[in-house]
């Protein structure tokens, strides 16, 4: 059930390039934000400069507007207005917008339908500054403006309360609010506004003499009810009337235009805060109530646990742990983790870690076993429930599911190591996957996938992936094999970690053995080079799948050297040759700089056979030597030696007879695929030799040859063709042009 | 807080709605009281949220948590955990008449296997079973997620386990003039939902399932699908209606009645122990 790696120490892998590495301050500004941000100012810096130049002409004009005239008819006034508009929805308005729109708005100078779309589009970017509001209420007190839209401020007031900087001038003005309960329309909304605003000390007697006059008036109003009950929570010395209980709502919601808008600023104010709070949590609950009870996507906020029982504090005081633990919610810095790591109070619920890259540190170099299984249940029965396409009638959370993932594959890349809830969760749902669905995101929990001797992997996961593959897009089949790839490497450099801890302690735990290491990661190669050959033939060799091919084997090759694990296996015969035959230079470059890492490992190899003498428990086959000799034949063959059609000796390989090679009446067909005429590289020769013969118009190939042949090869070098020098310098003895295998 | 053997009947002839909990962390079988005061506190601050403050007349809400020893498989089970919800009447608040609001109850029968595999910080109440309100149920579902640590899962019942009540539960015997077993089908993919009830004699249904049974006390898939597979042939004899094409979503017989979305009611006591057990199974599959 629970298959949890037992290493949690350093996770830095020797040689590893990742992208998604552990940066707390990358983590804390949120990949997602950051990475379309630098695309916005990199692509648009323009745009934007003029859009801000546009808000900043926008809001001038608002400043000095005289005499507007009908929105109709005035075209400038449309174009600002559309421009604060946008900007509003875009990203919110800045502090210094408020006081000049919401003069404007309440001064009356414009129609009605001027002044509702500007206060409806009164959305903070941040903050909205308290000094805006002090002079919009005086201008409500001179009724400047129709009434309509002093019920639209405010709404918009008791919707953007919680935005508002400070509150202290807002609550010298209760006294003018309260002044606004005369009028029937407003009621409503002052009595919510004064719920919000009422201390202790605003409660008086002359006060609550009006709200009763109010309700003899009116009758009993759940508004006016709301204030008054609070005033007696107040001063129940001053309220003798007994009060109806149970009301299941005082006030009308007055949020409804801005609604998504708050939603989105919250959202960002999480984002912006170094350690996110449960702001947002509370919202969504209110978002989706639609949904039963517990089957919306929250993720715990971090909070102590809420039970103190004498019994709980004992297990939990070790010898460290003075007298006081610390609680998590006052966790803001590295230092304090620092400080209170000995006593540190975790949170009530281990959900809650994901979106608190301080625990992550924490996580990181404990070893408590229940920490982990906390979040492997919460984990498991999370995504099970949330998976947009295994649960009925959860597609329109996908966007929801999708956070959720990526938040999931932020941990793991900063933990450096997968979880098995994830691992359960892909083998369960690949089956049923469309291959669309949260693609990025569910291929990269798949590289996180842990290495484990017993795999169930071929069932579980290359199964299904075999059948998206082949039916899906080029691209799906290129990021499949950077996944793959991907997830590789990460198996790789877990395998070294093990290797440098294994000095000081028992090395591999009790269910991982090398044996069954070698074989899971020779499994995982032998299924890509398996979907790398069909998917060649399936794409006719697209050079850019062959790419992301070679690229999977460029690790391959050197898995020996650079990871230490005696494992290495030649791509099949159907990857080889495409890629040996390749029309794209870049293809048989990787292919000629792979071709010499596997000799380098295997010179390695056998060199540490020879030393060491003595029985090694893992040594590579001779197939595998028999297996590159024949490749390297082939490929000696082709680019040097120009006898492949006769010395190929792969069952797969070149080999032709002279008598089919005559009746595709190529001539020279011996030389066609040498570095002169191959047809990766016959776009270098053509130039080579307008530099070298600039008055020849022939273009006579065979002139190169002796030291032209040389010189053609340092002009490709320069070209950038850094595998075909390698390969050429370390597999072809160039004092005999004659092939020499090793 | 003592056990009582009355208990364990409240859970019989009421309609429960099945979760699958995984194991809680740090719960305490010693604690009830404590918990029942710190869950009355929560759900007495829930109720009040979005209130005016301070009008707190009638929001009592007594909780009472009973541990239930004789619900349980063995004595690697944790002793099952009844949490009971009742609110004294507004009206007279001295008089002794508490009207059960809601109840809930966390079991494991014979779930050793599970919550052995288990460190011992965690208990492992892999069975949830609700019956009242739902406003109720999320109050203490949100507290007991929060307290230990917890993740309550919707349990549905697929029609293969639903095919295993039906067979499993006519085998066992009941007094003469039981009420009759009865199978209720949903037809898929039609504009308007169409259920079909298939009511057989309790007797007859036992005397079929015997001749299907090789081995008493044991039971296979291929008994159950054959049992199933004799009453769709005998229906289809009858109303040319194959069976086997819609969906179970329903059992009921004398012993228990299960729904497919989830919901079980319980009319035998003397075989509780046993739907709990089966139950118990569907739920640990769901959290592994």
């Amino acid at each position: 059930m629970h298959r949890k790696q037992s290493s949690k120490n350093s996770k830095q892998p020797p040689q590893a390039h990742h992208s998604n590495q552990t940066d707390l301050s990358a983590w804390r500004k949120g990949g997602k934000t950051e990475k379309s941000l630098q695309k916005h100012q990199s692509h648009n810096s323009q745009v934007n400069e003029s859009k801000r130049d546009s808000f900043e002409q926008a809001l001038s004009y608002f400043e000095k507007v005289q005499d507007p005239g009908s929105l109709r008819k005035n075209e400038v006034l449309q174009k600002h207005l559309a421009t604060v508009e946008s900007t509003a929805l875009e990203k919110g308005l800045p502090p210094e917008a408020f006081d000049v729109l919401l003069n404007v708005a309440l001064s009356g100078k414009f129609a009605d339908a001027v002044n509702t779309r500007l206060l409806k589009s009164l959305i903070p970017a941040s903050v909205i500054p308290e000094s805006s509001l002090v002079s919009s209420v005086s201008w409500l007190c001179v009724s400047k403006c129709s009434g309509s839209i002093q019920l639209l401020f405010l709404r918009w007031l008791i919707a953007m309360f919680d935005f508002i900087d400070h509150k202290d001038q807002l609550h010298a003005l209760y006294g003018f609010f309260f002044s606004f309960l005369q009028d029937e329309k407003m009621c409503p909304y002052v009595c919510h506004l004064l719920y919000l605003l009422t201390r202790k000390e605003s409660v008086k007697p002359f006060r609550i003499r009006k709200l009763l006059d109010l309700q003899a008036k009116m009758g009993m109003q759940p508004h006016l009810q709301a204030l008054l009950s609070l005033y007696k929570h107040f001063c129940p010395e001053l309220i003798s009337i007994t009060l109806p209980g149970k009301m299941k709502t005082y006030f009308k919601n007055s949020e409804g235009p801005w609604k998504a808008a708050i939603i989105t600023i919250r959202r960002r104010n999480q984002e912006k805060s170094p350690v996110s709070q449960p702001l947002l949590l509370g919202t969504t609950q209110h978002q989706s109530r639609k949904r039963k009870w517990n089957t919306q996507l929250i993720l715990p906020a971090s909070s102590a646990s809420t039970t103190h029982l004498a019994e709980v504090k004992d297990k939990n005081s070790d010898l460290y742990s003075i007298s006081e633990s610390f609680p998590v919610e006052q966790l803001q810095t590295f230092s304090q983790l620092l400080q209170n790591i000995h006593h540190l109070e975790l949170p009530s619920q281990m959900g809650s870690v994901l979106t608190h890259p301080l625990l992550l540190h924490y996580m990181n170099c404990i070893k408590d076993e229940s920490i982990y299984l906390r979040l492997h249940y919460w984990m498991g029965q999370t995504l099970q429930e949330e998976c947009t396409w295994c649960v009925v009638d959860s597609s329109q959370y996908e966007e929801e599911f999708k956070d959720f993932l990526e938040i999931v594959h932020k941990t793991e890349c900063f933990l450096q190591e997968g979880f098995s809830s994830c691992e359960e969760f892909l083998y369960r749902s690949l089956p049923f996957w469309d291959g669309f669905c949260c693609r990025s995101q569910i291929l990269r929990l798949m590289t996180w996938i842990p290495l484990s001797s017993f795999s169930e992997m071929k069932s579980h996961l290359y199964g299904p992936l075999a059948q998206l593959f082949f039916t899906s897009s080029l691209y799906f089949k290129c990021s499949v094999l950077e996944s793959l790839k991907e997830l590789l490497q990460n198996w790789l450099n877990w395998h070294v970690i093990q290797l440098d801890s294994e000095s000081d302690s028992q090395g591999y735990s009790l269910n991982t053995t090398l044996s069954g290491l070698v074989n899971t990661v020779a499994e995982l190669i032998h299924f890509v080079g398996w979907i790398s050959t069909l998917a060649l033939r399936l794409e006719s060799s697209a050079t850019f799948l062959l790419y992301f091919i070679l690229d999977f084997y460029e690790m391959v090759c050197d898995i020996y050297l650079r990871y230490n694990l005696p494992l290495l296996i030649m791509p099949p015969a159907g990857v080889f040759y495409p890629a040996l035959l390749s029309m794209d230079s870049v293809n048989l470059n990787q292919l000629c700089y792979i071709m010499y890492r596997y000799r380098t490992n295997l010179v390695a190899a056998k060199e540490n056979e020879q030393i060491k003498k003595k029985i090694l428990q893992f040594k590579f086959s001779s197939q595998t030597y028999q297996e590159y000799n024949q490749y390297l034949i082939a490929m000696v063959g082709c680019l040097w030696t120009s006898n492949a059609f006769q010395k190929d000796v792969h069952p797969q390989g070149l080999r032709l007879d002279e008598e089919v090679l005559k009746k595709t009446r190529v001539q020279d067909f011996k030389t066609s695929f040498n570095v002169v005429y191959h047809p990766a590289l016959m776009g270098y020769a053509l130039l080579f030799l307008q530099q070298a013969w600039p008055d020849d118009n022939t273009f006579n190939f065979s002139l190169i040859k002796g030291r032209k042949w040389n010189w053609y090869l340092e002009y490709l070098y320069a070209q950038g063709l850094k595998g075909l020098k390698l390969f050429i310098e370390s597999s072809i003895n160039r004092v005999s042009p004659a092939s020499q295998i090793k | 807080q003592e056990a009582d053997p009355q208990k364990a009947v409240s859970l019989l002839r009421k309609q429960w709605s099945l979760y699958s909990v995984t194991p809680l962390y740090r719960f305490s079988g010693a604690h009830l009281k404590e918990y029942a005061r710190l869950l009355g506190a929560f759900i007495a601050a829930e109720k009040q949220k979005g209130l005016a403050v301070g009008e707190g007349v009638d929001l009592g809400v007594q909780v009472t948590f009973s541990s239930l020893p004789e619900l349980r498989g063995g004595h690697r089970d944790q002793p099952a955990v009844l949490v009971q919800l009742s609110s004294r009447s507004s009206v007279s608040p001295k008089s002794s008449d508490e009207k059960l609001v809601w109840s809930g109850c966390f079991c494991c029968v014979a779930g050793e296997d599970f919550s052995e595999n288990v460190p011992e910080d965690f208990t492992c109440l892999p069975l949830f079973l609700a019956n009242g309100a739902e406003s109720y149920l999320a109050m203490v579902g949100s507290w007991f997620q929060k307290t230990f640590d917890c993740h309550f899962c919707r349990l549905s019942i697929s029609p293969l386990n639903l095919s295993w009540m039906a067979a499993m539960w006519t085998g066992c015997s009941v007094e003469k003039n039981a009420c009759a077993t009865e199978l209720l089908f949903s037809v898929p993919c039609l504009p308007q939902p169409l259920d079909i009830s298939y009511a057989i004699h309790p007797e007859d249904a036992k005397a079929l399932w015997d001749t299907v049974q090789k081995t008493p006390g044991e039971i296979t898939q291929e008994e159950v699908s054959l049992y199933m597979d004799c009453l769709y042939s005998h229906f289809h004899r009858h109303f040319k209606i194959h069976l086997s094409a819609t969906k179970l979503v329903k059992v009921s017989t004398a012993i228990a009645s299960a729904h497919c979305n989830g919901t079980i009611k319980f009319l035998q006591s003397k075989y509780l122990p046993g739907v709990l057990k089966l139950l118990t199974e569907l739920a640990i599959s769901q959290i592994q």
